[in-house]
C-alpha cells in the first residue's frame, strides 16, 4: 500500500472523527450522502477502468505519442483541450484516464490541458450556465478558462 | 421525481458498463494475446481506485453536509478585496457536486451584489480545486504534477476572475443580465 493511499484514508478518517465529535447526527448524515455518491459513481468508475484497460492493451504507443506526445506540440495540446471541453465525465474519473494517457506516451502538457478543460469548460452544461448567469459572463468564463488551461499546460510542460 | 431520475441515470450507467464489458470480452476473444495486458491494467487501476474511493466519498459527504449553500452565499456575498478572492477559492474548494450545481448558487450571489471576480473564482475553484478531487489527482498523477497544477490553477484563476470583471464592467452596466429568470426561486429559498 502506498503512502498516498494511507495519507488519503487517514485524512478522511481524521475528518470523520472530528465531525463525529462536533455533531454526531450530521456526521451520520454525511456518511449516508457519501455512501449514496459511492453507489452512484461506482458504475462510471468501473466503466473508465475497463476502458483504460482496453486502451492500454490495444492503443499503439507510437500513435498516442504522435497525437498527444511532445512532438505533437501545440496542435496536440489544442486538440486534447477541445476533447476535454466536450467530454462530460465525472472529474474523479479523469485522473486515472490521464494517468493511462501519460503511461502510453502522452506529454505532461497534453494531459494537464485535458484535465483542466475537462473540469473547467463545460460544453454540455453551457445552456444551463447561460440561463443562470447570462450569455456574456458564460462565454467570457468558458473562453478564458480554455485559454488559461492551455497556458497552465504549457507551463507544466516546461517545468516538469 | 428527482429520485426517479437519478435511479434511471444509475441504470443507464450500469447498462453502459455491461455494454463496454461485452465489447471488451469480444475484443479480447479475437485478440487473445492482449488478454494478460488488459487484465493486468484493469486490475491495477481498479485496486488503485478502490483503495481511495470510499475515503474520497466520505470527505465529499462531510463537506456537503457541514458546508451548506446558505453559508457559502453568506460568506461570499460580503467578501471583498484580496481576502474576498481567497475566501472565494476556499469556499469553492470545499463543497461538492458537479459544476452545474454551482450555477444557480452563483446566480443568487450575483443578484445579492457579490463581485463578479469572486463569483468567477468561486466557480473555477468549484470546478477544479476541490479537495477530494485533488486527492484523486495525487493518487494517480503524483505529488509534483498535482501540486504544480494546483498552484498554477490558483494563480491563473485569480487573474481570470479579475479580467472577467474588468471586461464585464467595460461593456456597460448589464452585469446581472441573464439572472433575472434563472435565480429567482433559489433566491427566495435562501
Amino acid at each position: 500500500m502506498s503512502i498516498t493511499v494511507i495519507f488519503i484514508n487517514l485524512f478522511a478518517l481524521f475528518c470523520l472523527v472530528f465531525a463525529m465529535i462536533k455533531d454526531r447526527a450530521k456526521a451520520k448524515q454525511a456518511l449516508i450522502v457519501g455512501l449514496k455518491s459511492f453507489v452512484q459513481i461506482l458504475p462510471t468508475v468501473l466503466l473508465i477502468v475497463v476502458i483504460i484497460g482496453l486502451f492500454l492493451a490495444f492503443a499503439p504507443p507510437a500513435r498516442v505519442a504522435q497525437f498527444m506526445g511532445k512532438q505533437a506540440g501545440l496542435a496536440g495540446i489544442l486538440v486534447i483541450s477541445v476533447v476535454g471541453a466536450v467530454l462530460h465525465i465525472p472529474a474523479l474519473t479523469s485522473f486515472p484516464l490521464a494517468a493511462s494517457l501519460l503511461q502510453k506516451g502522452a506529454s505532461v502538457a497534453a494531459v494537464a490541458a485535458f484535465i483542466t478543460t475537462l473540469t473547467m469548460v463545460g460544453m454540455v452544461t453551457l445552456p444551463l450556465e447561460i440561463k443562470e448567469l447570462g450569455i456574456k459572463l458564460t462565454l467570457l468564463r468558458n473562453v478564458l478558462s480554455f485559454v488559461i488551461a492551455i497556458l497552465i499546460a504549457l507551463l507544466m510542460g516546461v517545468i516538469l | 421525481m428527482k429520485n426517479e431520475k437519478t435511479k434511471k441515470g444509475l441504470w443507464k450507467s450500469w447498462a453502459l458498463l455491461a455494454g463496454v464489458l461485452l465489447i471488451a470480452a469480444v475484443l479480447l476473444l479475437i485478440f487473445p494475446d492482449r488478454q494478460t495486458a488488459a487484465r493486468n491494467t484493469i486490475w491495477q487501476y481498479f485496486r488503485e481506485m478502490i483503495a481511495i474511493l470510499p475515503a474520497v466519498m466520505v470527505l465529499m459527504g462531510l463537506f456537503s453536509v457541514f458546508v451548506t449553500k446558505e453559508q457559502v452565499v453568506r460568506y461570499l456575498g460580503k467578501a471583498s478585496g484580496i481576502k474576498g478572492l481567497l475566501i472565494a477559492i476556499l469556499l469553492g474548494s470545499l463543497p461538492t457536486g458537479p459544476l452545474y450545481v454551482a450555477f444557480p448558487l452563483a446566480a443568487v450571489l450575483l443578484k445579492k451584489g457579490a463581485r463578479i471576480s469572486s463569483i468567477v473564482i468561486f466557480l473555477s475553484a468549484w470546478a477544479c480545486i476541490k479537495i477530494p478531487q485533488e486527492l484523486v489527482e495525487l493518487q494517480f498523477l503524483g505529488l509534483e504534477f498535482m501540486a504544480l497544477r494546483l498552484i498554477l490553477t490558483i494563480v491563473f484563476v485569480i487573474l481570470m476572475g479579475v479580467s472577467v470583471e474588468k471586461l464585464m464592467t467595460l461593456g456597460g452596466r448589464g452585469k446581472t443580465g441573464g439572472t433575472r429568470g434563472g435565480g429567482q426561486h433559489e433566491l427566495e429559498s435562501i
